[in-house]
């Protein structure tokens, strides 16, 4: 099993002269799911993408060790998955080929049997190879969390998860994500009570905008 | 190394299946070419301005069609996947990869049509003309796909590519031409060194950069 830890230090971000946050400083360091919450506009995406690499803090730095070593941000392309409703999937292709693909992408070897199951959980199996053009919002965030589970990563960031799912979906990201906890490092970034309800820590980013 | 294999497949399957790239480059070289002809009529052509054709005609065509990597990517919204699970190396091998491929496909047919079409365009040296070919075809590829990824997040990208690839682009078509009138008299390799040796420089020169400034046009 992968141990990942994910630290902040004096952690600022800001666009032109907006400031987002400021001197945000956190460590998670074991498995378990953690929280980012704050209303609209406080900064929770931009950290979720600021932790995946995606985008780089204005001040500060983000650390991110594996096994106690620590990594280069380049290198946590890797370790981590990501599901939010601003990804967007290739519509041209089957949903499986899609997961297949990315996950060649991304340097992990395609766990079929482990993809197969997670499609059968979230009722997607039969529908497997047709083009995700066809598919509705809330399947396709389905397909973005069996893409950001299905590879046990160490490390999962969960961005408004549940945006546009049904309660069946939502009832079964719920269950699975459970279970992921106990060998991931789960970050969900919401406003949502019933998400926040499984953090065990939460960083309220209010907190870091004076 | 496997990761940017990948993205080439991916771009190569998804443009068999969109035709994004390949339709506007087809309907270009169709035009191009025959706009030429149409305007020339029955006009004797120095080989010297069939081989001044030629490279403005891959010019043209490559800023037609190789901005759509990067571009489909952004309109798309796909952008993100990318930068969240692949390192920006492997992104930019493997878009080079594709927009190589696609740079050689084209250039190919167009050089076909050229040498039937076009009576003076006869090549002595086909050994000079096919490495002249085969350097240029690769330093448009890497300067195409460089611009390509510094126009995909800017507003104006249909006048920004052009604008952009002309200054970059210019020393090297001009080196180009200079070549194919070389291996259209028929001039030796060794006769052609210095001009070759420029084109190798350029493409070294481009990729080092390119790969140097990725990082920074990839990330915010």
């Amino acid at each position: 099993m992968i141990n990942i830890s994910v630290s902040a230090e004096n952690l600022c971000k800001n666009f032109g002269r907006r400031f987002v946050f400021k001197n945000l400083n956190f460590i998670f360091d074991k498995p378990g799911i953690y929280g980012i919450a704050g209303i609209n506009g406080s900064g929770k995406t931009t950290l979720a993408k600021i932790i995946s690499g995606v985008l780089s803090p204005s001040q500060g730095k983000i650390y991110c060790s594996v096994n106690s070593l620590k990594i280069n941000p380049e290198e946590i392309q890797k370790y981590i998955g990501y599901a939010a409703p601003y990804v967007v999937f290739y519509d041209e292709f089957t949903v499986y080929e899609n997961l297949k693909m990315l996950s060649v992408i991304q340097g992990i070897d395609f766990n079929s049997n482990r993809c197969e199951k997670l499609l059968t959980e979230f009722g997607l199996y039969e529908r497997r190879n047709e083009h995700l053009s066809n598919y509705s919002s809330g399947m396709k965030q389905r397909i973005k969390i069996i893409f950001a589970m299905m590879n046990n990563l160490p490390l999962i960031i969960f961005d408004e998860p549940i945006t546009n799912l049904d309660s069946a979906g939502k009832e079964i990201f719920y269950r699975l994500l459970k279970q992921q906890a106990i060998n991931s490092l789960i970050i969900i970034a919401s406003n949502e009570e019933a998400d926040l309800a499984l953090c065990s820590k939460i960083i309220i980013m209010e907190n870091f905008r004076k | 190394m496997k990761s940017a294999i990948s993205i080439f497949f991916k771009d190569w399957k998804s443009e068999l299946r969109t035709r994004y790239s390949v339709n506007s480059l087809a309907m270009f070289i169709i035009v191009a070419i025959s706009v030429i002809l149409f305007s020339v009529k029955d006009e004797p052509l120095s080989p010297y301005l069939t081989a001044g054709l030629l490279w403005t005609v891959i010019f043209f065509s490559a800023m037609s069609g190789l901005s759509r990597t990067f571009v489909s990517e952004e309109e798309r919204g796909t952008f993100l996947i990318l930068q969240i699970i692949a390192s920006p190396l492997n992104v930019f091998s493997g878009k080079l990869l594709f927009n190589t491929l696609l740079v050689f496909l084209i250039n190919s047919i167009i050089t076909l049509l050229f040498s039937l079409l076009f009576s003076a365009f006869i090549i002595k040296n086909i050994y000079l003309f096919t490495a002249v070919f085969f350097l240029g075809n690769f330093g448009i590829a890497v300067s195409s796909t460089v611009i390509a990824a510094i126009i995909s997040k800017a507003g104006a990208k249909g006048t920004l590519y052009p604008v952009l690839s002309f200054p970059v682009l210019l020393p090297l078509i001009l080196i180009l031409s200079e070549l194919t009138n070389f291996s259209i008299d028929g001039k030796s390799v060794e006769e052609s060194l210095t001009e070759i040796l420029v084109i190798i420089c350029y493409d070294v020169i481009m990729l080092t950069v390119s790969v140097m400034l990725f990082d920074f046009i990839w990330k915010d």
